[in-house]
């Protein structure tokens, strides 16, 4: 299966990125060049294998040197959903690329 | 006494503390051999903020209040975000980007005393095997200037081997600090998954990122890495909350007729374990009385050769070599570049243009601002990544790749686990070749993808890896070899490491 010009179009919609002709047409290439590669990962049998998302998932056998497990095992810690920073808007909107009475400028969205 | 730039960074902390020579002559010393930016390997330097660094060092040292690594110089990879140099990331995207905080690394390090000496050049976003991608410029090989030096950390690994610091901070996805090490005749350690914070390290991949310190030598490396690593629990959701260690204090151990008994369990001799489907037949190493194994495929036969006789020292210190398997090991390259793509399209989602980095000049409305912005920021590999992110993870592909991916991931972690139950430690190549010409590959995004095949088993596992420095080839280009711990066991691995730069000169090339 081979990716086609509209999936590369449709790609870079999703990805809020424009192509010109000729680098959609290199992407093309490349792209397909990678998904060739691909096709030998999807000939494994993985029944019955558990997606693993993250590597603290696979220090199971830690589990007695590492905290926040229960029995499901390792979850990933939250934190409480407390205020915890000062409050450092100028220093925070020092790299905005446009400012105004402190909120971030965007082009007029509503008419 | 030697010169100062040749000096470790156990060296020069020790000189620093008998004050046999001040911070501010240390930091004086490399800011001079920085001059002219050699090899590019620094994207941004402020001596002035290097020097109040320095100074307020000596004020430490000499009132007696001084951090274990107080006045020595180390630089960081420009992922890390800094308040006193800007953060690029490698890309235009960044741009003269100032941010409000340090990185927890970065702070750390501040805290046990070390100087910052400026943000060293990588690829765009850590997106790199050659440090071709990024946005300012390549750079150069210490070794010989027409190569590569590796990537993503090339800059760090180029600055620490051309003597403009002591040591660097880089960081690991899918070989980031292992593979710019071995090229450029220097020591790198990926700490285990979660290990040092990740909080204020540009985000690539998520579940890979990890920090790590590249120096010249594995005592260097576990000084720099005691001082990097412990829990920031607050700051980062994927941070271990395992006290920190210092890394150090395995490295002598064990002495006498033991020298490498493993340093993690009881007695009986270090076992190092092979994968057969890395190191080739014809090998001169007997793997615990088997047959040799199948070479592995284009793998240089100089690397080879190194790998060997490493193996053989080590054998003739003590240590056996035993064969094991990493069945699925060969599926990394797709697996890790799913992965990645998946989580760097999420990642960098961010940017848009809004709250900080590029904006495009001329727009018609707001989404074609982001799409502008985002097409100017970014460069091609990181546009390429994104694509490939967004493929993987859209509805009606998801099952087929990205979950997919993650299942042949546990069966890699899986793998390994089966692995060091016959081993302490797996050792192989770091990468199929030794550093290639500029330009080689720069134009063949997979060739780049199809080197990181012996790097990315581990990080797709969240293992402790590393490269040490183990001779050259015959153009006389360095040659590295790879170390795989299991789960926290840094000490145990730098140790190994260690034993070996003992009795060898490699690493002070």
């Amino acid at each position: 299966m081979s990716l086609t010009p509209q999936d590369i179009q449709r790609l870079a919609q999703l990805s809020r990125l424009q192509f010109e002709p000729e680098a959609a047409d290199r992407l093309l290439g490349q792209l397909n060049g990678f998904f060739d590669i691909v096709e030998q990962m999807r000939a494994v049998d993985t029944t019955s294998v558990v997606p693993m998302a993250h590597p603290v998932d696979a220090m199971h056998g830690l589990s007695q040197v590492i905290a926040d497990t229960d029995e499901h095992g390792i979850t990933l810690r939250l934190r409480e959903d407390v205020v915890s920073e000062a409050n450092q808007r100028e220093a925070n909107q020092r790299s905005a690329p446009a400012v105004e009475r402190g909120l971030f400028l965007v082009p007029k969205v509503i008419e | 006494m030697a010169d100062l730039h040749h000096m470790t960074v156990a060296e020069l902390s020790a000189g620093l503390k008998k004050k046999d020579f001040s911070a501010v002559e240390v930091a004086t010393r490399f800011l001079a051999r920085m001059g002219g930016n050699p090899h590019h390997a620094f994207l941004d330097i402020h001596s002035e903020v290097t020097l109040a660094q320095a100074l307020a060092s000596d004020e430490k040292i000499a009132n007696g209040t001084a951090g274990p690594l107080e006045g020595v110089p180390i630089a960081h990879k420009d992922i890390f975000v800094t308040k006193d140099f800007v953060t690029t990331a490698g890309s235009k995207m960044l741009k003269d980007y100032r941010s409000p905080f340090d990185a927890t690394v970065v702070t750390k390090l501040r805290e046990a005393g070390m100087v910052n000496l400026g943000k060293l050049n990588c690829d765009e976003f850590a997106m790199g095997s050659a440090n071709e991608n990024s946005a300012y410029g390549a750079v150069t090989n210490p070794w010989d200037a027409t190569r590569i030096p590796g990537g993503s950390s090339g800059g760090s690994a180029a600055a620490v081997a051309a003597r403009l610091t002591p040591a660097a901070t880089g960081t690991d996805t899918g070989g980031s600090i292992r593979q710019p090490a071995a090229f450029c005749g220097i020591t790198g350690i990926k700490p285990t998954y979660g290990r040092a914070s990740r909080y204020g390290m540009v985000a690539f991949a998520s579940s890979l990122d990890q920090a790590g310190p590249m120096a010249r030598s594995a005592e260097d490396c576990a000084m720099l890495l005691s001082a990097m690593c412990g829990p920031d629990l607050d700051r980062d959701s994927t941070s271990l909350n395992v006290a920190n260690e210092d890394f150090s204090r395995l490295l002598a151990v064990p002495a006498g007729d033991k020298p490498l008994a493993t340093a993690g369990k009881e007695g009986g001799a270090l076992k190092i374990g092979v994968p057969r489907e890395w190191l080739g037949s014809g090998s001169q190493v007997e793997f615990d009385g088997h047959a040799p194994a199948r070479r592995s495929e284009g793998t240089d036969k100089e690397i080879q050769r190194r790998m060997e006789e490493t193996l053989t020292l080590y054998q003739s210190l003590g240590a056996d070599i035993v064969q094991v398997s990493l069945p699925q090991a060969h599926l990394c390259i797709p697996v890790y570049y799913i992965v990645c793509a998946a989580e760097a399209s999420s990642n960098l989602s961010r940017f848009d243009g809004v709250k900080f980095g590029h904006r495009a000049k001329n727009f018609t409305d707001l989404a074609d601002m982001y799409e502008k912005t985002r097409s100017e920021g970014f460069g091609d590999e990181v546009k390429r990544r994104i694509m490939i992110g967004s493929y993987v993870l859209s509805h009606g592909y998801y099952d087929a790749y990205y979950l997919q991916a993650q299942k042949i991931r546990r069966m890699i972690a899986d793998d390994f686990q089966t692995a060091f139950a016959q081993c302490d430690v797996i050792a192989g190549p770091v990468a199929p070749t030794t550093a290639w010409q500029l330009g080689d590959k720069a134009a063949d995004p997979l060739a780049n993808y199809l080197a990181d095949i012996f790097t990315l088993p581990a990080s797709l596992a969240g293992l402790p890896c590393m490269s040490i420095p183990v001779g050259l080839d015959d153009i006389c280009m360095p040659v590295g070899m790879q170390l795989i711990g299991n789960y926290l066991q840094e000490a145990s691995l730098l140790n190994v490491a260690h034993r070996f730069q003992q009795v060898t000169a490699f690493h002070h090339a």
